[in-house]
């Protein structure tokens, strides 16, 4: 059982294999209220090169559906594979890089240390953590704060820091968890821009969590829409917009009209209640 | 009478250079301050004494206490190494190393915290004065035993510290680790132990004042003829109260010194911490 669906994916899809997928994924966390379902019957794949963005409102499973991604979380029943594993085969093979909602970095280390971190935990070289530390804080313009500590920065330098230390290592995919939701509109456009731009240089899997409709649809090549009690996928939108987009294509119709979907999409979700 | 006059007046002079000074800004000041309070209250001390005409055996001048503290510097030297470097700081050493590697097993298997955290309390309920007698009998009359009697008082201090430390890291932080795959002792090493710094240190600074204590007390329970606890319990009955003083002049240089090392080393170590930052 187990070794056929690690086969089945190599096996089938020529261009763009599928990174992720996700079939029958039931979540239930049992509280003093009772069972909680916070993911119910969940299918998606995810291609290499997505974009991948999660949004609805709190409590619709985007980012417990992350976490399993991750291997954080246990899934009640149904499969996920990454990469064509397990999540913890994936987790132990470190597949992915993973960015929390808060920067989370060590107040012990220095900006360079923290995001050395991984580097040390992983066996490389000095030598190369050096240059990779180096190569990650030019990749989020923090050049020549390696050896500041993290509560001497802004939220958002933080932050940025966070996402060089989840590149620092040669994971394909990455997970973000609201990455930018503490942060104020102008550093988040900004942050999203070079995003966008290291995304398209890299050529990473993201899949991104968030609340903020523009956001996702400025940085997604799809739209996940979830809607929660019980938390569930409502609409998959796939977006025309083109690979380079400049802020300005925010006021474009075709954005607006995808905003509008998505937007449609979460109203449905909440039409019940 | 004279006496009595002088030391008004040193102590409305000190007064008057205080205020004055505890007004102005800058190191000097700052510094200042507690030094003329501290040399005023030893003249106010002095011209007392002089003055009433008090007994030796209840209060020596200071005067008297430093002249002993000069003529018996080789026994106070003695008496220092034996229960202080001997007795004190290998009982320190032994009982925090001990204590903070209990600590790590504490942590990793949650039955032990459960079963042997109430035992910890349970030794660290113990009067002192029983267990004393007890480890000079176990551990022989010389510093052995005094070392034995500070392991048993600094042991729990640091170990309720360094669990509450271990524990004291957030989810988030504990995620990272966990999708970096990282082994159990990496994470031990990387995030845990620096995240409880600032706990262990508040329980070594804690355990640096009960280990002089211990070391001391333990002596009066039976000793060789040396040792800071040993001097005052005999002195006293020999009426030296002077040498009495000039031992407790000692042990408080060397409580104050062993506490002001541990928060240099402290400081150097948890920089990060928002109690140390920008000091």
């Amino acid at each position: 059982m187990m070794t056929e669906q690690v086969a089945a994916p190599a096996a089938s899809v020529p261009q763009a294999p599928t990174v992720i997928s996700a079939q029958g994924l039931n979540l239930v966390y049992e509280t003093s209220d009772g069972p909680v379902q916070a993911l119910k019957d969940v299918d998606l794949k995810i291609d290499k090169g997505d974009f991948v963005s999660f949004i609805g409102p709190s409590g619709c499973g985007k980012t417990t559906f992350l976490r399993v991604m991750a291997d954080l979380e246990t899934p009640t029943s149904g499969t996920v594979l990454v990469n064509g594993v397990t999540p913890e085969a994936a987790r132990k093979a470190r597949a992915y890089g993973y960015v929390f909602q808060a920067a989370g970095l060590y107040p012990w280390r220095s900006i360079g240390g923290n995001i050395r971190l991984p580097l040390e935990i992983m066996g490389y070289s000095k030598a190369e953590q050096a240059e990779r530390v180096q190569r990650v804080l030019e990749l989020v313009e923090l050049s020549g704060f390696d050896k500041k500590y993290p509560w001497q920065l802004s939220g958002g330098m933080q932050q940025r820091a966070s996402i060089a230390r989840a590149l620092a290592f040669d994971a394909d995919i990455l997970l973000m968890d609201e990455p930018f939701g503490a942060l104020d509109e102008i550093v988040r456009d900004h942050l999203n821009e070079q995003l966008l731009a290291l995304w398209s240089r890299t050529e990473k899997t993201i899949c991104f969590v968030t609340h903020s409709i523009p956001e996702a649809v400025y940085l997604s090549t799809r739209i996940v829409v979830m809607s929660p009690r019980p938390g569930r996928i409502t609409d998959v939108i796939e977006s025309p917009l083109p690979k380079e987009r400049p802020l300005e294509i925010r006021d474009s119709p075709e954005f607006l009209e995808i905003a509008h979907r998505v937007r449609e999409g979460l109203r449905a979700g909440h039409a019940y209640d | 009478m004279s006496w009595i006059l002088a030391g008004l007046i040193v102590w409305a002079l000190g007064l008057w250079a205080n205020v004055r000074l505890s007004k102005r800004k800058g190191r000097a000041a700052a510094l200042a301050v507690p030094v003329i309070f501290g040399l005023v209250l030893v003249f106010v001390w002095e011209a007392v004494v002089r003055g009433f005409g008090i007994s030796p055996v209840l209060l020596p001048a200071p005067s008297v206490i430093a002249a002993r503290f000069g003529q018996s510097s080789g026994v106070l030297w003695q008496d220092f190494v034996q229960t202080v470097l001997k007795g004190a700081l290998t009982g320190y050493v032994l009982g925090c190393g001990a204590a903070l590697l209990t600590a790590i097993v504490v942590d990793r298997f949650d039955f032990l915290r459960r079963g042997l955290l109430p035992v910890g309390n349970f030794v660290a309920a113990l009067p002192i004065i029983g267990i004393a007698p007890i480890l000079v009998m176990w551990f022989g009359f010389d510093w052995q035993s005094k070392a034995a009697v500070v392991v048993v008082m600094v042991f729990f201090p640091v170990l309720v510290n360094a669990v509450q430390g271990l524990a004291d890291t957030s989810a988030m932080q504990r995620d990272l680790m966990r999708t970096y795959a990282a082994s159990y002792w990496t994470s031990l090493w990387k995030l845990r132990l620096p995240a409880a710094l600032p706990f262990i240190f508040n329980g070594l600074k804690i355990a640096s004042t009960l280990a002089l204590i211990g070391a001391i007390v333990a002596e009066f329970f039976g000793s060789p003829i040396t040792g800071m606890g040993f001097r005052i319990s005999t002195s006293v009955g020999l009426l030296q109260l002077d040498l009495v003083w000039a031992e407790i002049v000692v042990a408080a240089l060397a409580g104050s010194a062993f506490y002001g090392g541990v928060a240099l080393i402290e400081r150097a170590a948890t920089f990060w911490h928002p109690s140390q930052r920008g000091r």
